[in-house]
């Protein structure tokens, strides 16, 4: 990791200040024109964020009216607030209010569940490995590379069956089938480098199977749940196929909702409302980066310098 | 019928059989150490026992009760791991006092232990600590306490020293010692440390290659090893293994041992029932400190022999010079007082006591005599 520039540069074969004149600006110039390059890559990809939340918060008018890029003259929160209650969503004025608490109580149990189950088989396949064990990792792990696509009719016929289709639950369902093979690959690796000796210490002291699980091995989870979480969420929050072929009006959620919303056909497209609606969509996901973010990457390197 | 039983015990990893039929029986109060190098089942053994490996046939009783089938939890057992095993995320107090929660013991009893074997092991102050804010030997002590907090019909030590350094290790031998005197507890312990499983043990099993080699008193093994595995083993720096011949000068039964000067030296059996092996080749085994110079010879030993033998190396090690010769092709050690004058290249005698000698047949490698 790159260490912050110092006012006394430290050349790091000798451990000696370099000299001053022509040879301190060849040691600063590399530097400088990689933060040069850095910095026109984060203008270029931070742009497109750029242009949706101005555009989000100026009336329609500006918008047609070509100053896409300018900033608002007139300063608005209207296209939020239509958004979120009031535009129309497919054949309902309905705003995309309840196809984001659809989407939440869509992402919120199927994360859990899929994180919990994901540590129960990873906890089960290291500590308690019993014959044929590596032949339901190798299935749960093939399940990961399956195409969406090749499911949609059995499973759709699937949650017919089950009386799930058309519902929350329905997604959750799919959701969970798709995770868990991930979430197990990940606490797998993750409780493969955590020792065996405390779990047969725990065993000795008398504790049962849930309750290694629980006062010995969750506690010391938190980088891979997080790692974990970050990753079902965004996967499950983003997902538009899934939504799309298993729900009903009543149960779609927000990234459906949001395609209908774009694409609902009566009136002018209110581009304003269209892009508040979007970065709602893309809120849940970001926020969930900058809380958990620092983990995410403390717990990704942790996973590899352990194996 | 002892205290803990193993009946012909066996372990198999699928086709892979790591510990060959085994028998021990420990009485009550004694501290057995398992001692072999890496790989040889020990740890397996130990496991067996815990109840944390299946035993694959045979038997293991502790007080006469079989404890096939019985969880690790309800043989009343406690063990210490090598690396160990405190929970991170518990605080000293809370590894302590896991086990007897876990046994549905109330807080006050559960304290009061606590408090008792802090203070048997001296490890008050680091009560509040997470196992991460210890130092080795603080951490070992917190193992010991956890373990102790059961009341244990057995203690089970998995080479709990091995991870400190050589000041501590003795240290913490003492002490572990000491523990036992003071609470009497049965103790099976693992190690692969031969210094540790003589100064602790008062009965060793020397294992080798999945099978109990020899099983003895420590001055049993020392001084009588069943084969050669056990006398190259036990002992550091270990018995003098060497290849000689059985003679019959006059009546008088000798080892003929060739020197690196090309003659040859006779010594004389102590033992009369080697006459039987008369003419054939053997290994000869005699440990450093039988291999003296003439003034540092046991006075009360009646079979000393002097050997004039040329010099290759003296290595002084403060208490004594340890001096290099050589007999029958393979390199000799012998122990000599600190503040003998020799040095590589004189020929000099060697006072060997030919009571301490023990014989070997090269090819099944066992004991003759
Ligand atoms: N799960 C397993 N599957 C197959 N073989 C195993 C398994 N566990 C141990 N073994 C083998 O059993 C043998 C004995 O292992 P054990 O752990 O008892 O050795 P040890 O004497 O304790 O050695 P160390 O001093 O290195 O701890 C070794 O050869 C090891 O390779
Ligand atoms: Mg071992």
């Amino acid at each position: 990791m790159a260490t912050a520039p110092t006012s006394e540069v430290i050349t790091p074969a000798t451990g000696t200040p370099a000299p001053p004149g022509r040879s301190a600006l060849r040691t600063h110039l590399p530097r400088v024109v990689l933060y040069i390059i850095l910095a026109l890559f984060c203008i270029y990809y931070l742009l497109p964020l750029y242009v949706m939340v101005v555009n989000s918060l100026k009336p329609l008018s500006e918008i047609t009216s070509g100053g896409m890029m300018s900033l608002p003259s007139d300063w608005t929160i209207e296209p939020w607030g239509s958004a979120w209650s009031t535009a129309q969503v497919g054949v309902e004025a309905t705003g995309l209010r309840p196809y984001f608490l659809n989407s939440l109580m869509m992402v919120v149990p199927a994360v859990a569940i899929t994180t919990i189950l994901g540590a129960l088989n990873g906890y089960v396949l290291t500590k308690w490995s019993f014959r044929g064990s590596t032949l339901i990792f190798g299935l749960l792990l093939f399940g990961c590379f399956i195409p969406f696509q090749m499911v949609l009719i059995p499973m759709a016929r699937m949650l017919g069956l089950m009386g799930l289709a058309g519902s929350v639950s329905g997604l959750i369902f799919v959701h969970l089938v798709y995770g868990i093979g991930f979430s197990t690959l990940y606490f797998r690796n993750y409780y493969a480098a955590f020792p065996t000796e405390l779990v047969r210490a725990a065993q000795i002291d008398g504790a049962g199977f849930f309750t290694i699980f629980r006062r010995i091995l969750l506690p010391s989870s938190g980088p891979i749940a997080v790692v974990c979480i970050i990753w079902l969420f965004t996967n499950i929050w983003n997902d538009f196929l899934f939504g799309a072929s298993f729900s009903d009006f009543d149960s779609q959620p927000m990234t459906v909702a949001l395609n209908n919303l774009v694409q609902s056909s009566t009136g002018v497209k209110e581009y304003n409302v269209h892009f508040a609606g979007a970065i709602m969509a893309a809120l849940p996901t970001l926020l969930v980066y900058i809380v958990a973010g620092r983990y995410f990457v403390r717990g990704l390197m942790a996973g590899s310098v352990k194996g | 019928m002892g205290f803990l039983d193993i009946k012909n015990a066996t372990k198999s990893y699928g086709a892979v059989k790591v510990l060959y039929e085994t028998d021990i029986s420990v009485e009550e109060g004694e501290f057995l150490v398992l001692v072999g190098p890496s790989g040889c089942g020990k740890s397996t053994l130990l496991n067996m026992i815990a109840g944390l490996e299946d035993v694959t046939s045979g038997d293991i009783a502790i007080k006469g009760r079989s404890m096939i089938g019985v969880k690790p939890a309800e043989r009343n057992i406690a063990m210490v791991f090598q690396s160990y095993a405190l929970y991170p995320n518990m605080t000293v107090r809370g590894n302590i006092s896991f086990g007897m929660e876990m046994h549905g013991i109330a807080k006050p009893e559960r304290e009061r232990k606590i408090d008792e074997v802090a203070e048997l092991l001296q490890i008050q102050p680091l009560l509040d600590r997470k196992p991460g804010q210890l130092s080795g030997g603080q951490r070992q002590r917190v193992a010991m306490g956890r373990a102790l907090t059961r009341d244990p019909d057995v203690f089970l030590f998995d080479e709990p020293l091995s991870n400190l350094d050589a000041k501590l290790r003795v240290d913490m031998r003492t002490e572990i010692k000491k523990l036992h005197q003071k609470l009497g507890t049965t103790i099976v312990y693992v190690t692969h440390d031969q210094i540790e499983a003589l100064t602790l043990s008062t009965r060793i099993a020397v294992m080798y290659g999945g099978y109990v080699q020899q099983l003895g008193t420590p001055k049993e093994v020392y001084d009588n090893p069943a084969n050669m595995f056990v006398a190259g083993f036990m002992g550091s720096p270990s018995m003098n293994l060497f290849p000689a011949r059985v003679t019959n000068h006059d009546g008088t039964i000798a080892a003929e041992v060739r020197l690196s000067d090309g003659t040859q030296a006779r010594l004389p059996f102590v033992s009369g029932t080697m006459a039987a092996h008369e003419g054939r080749e053997i290994v000869l085994g005699i440990r450093p400190e039988a291999i003296t110079d003439r003034d540092g010879a046991d006075r009360n030993s009646s079979a000393i022999h002097i050997v004039e033998a040329p010099v290759e190396l003296t290595e002084p090690a403060g208490s004594d010079t340890f001096v290099a010769t050589n007999m029958g092709g393979k390199d000799i050690t012998a122990r000599f007082r600190a503040d003998v004058q020799v040095k590589a290249g004189d020929r000099f005698p060697f006072a060997i006591n030919m009571e301490k000698a023990v014989a070997f047949d090269p090819k099944t490698e066992a004991r003759i005599a």
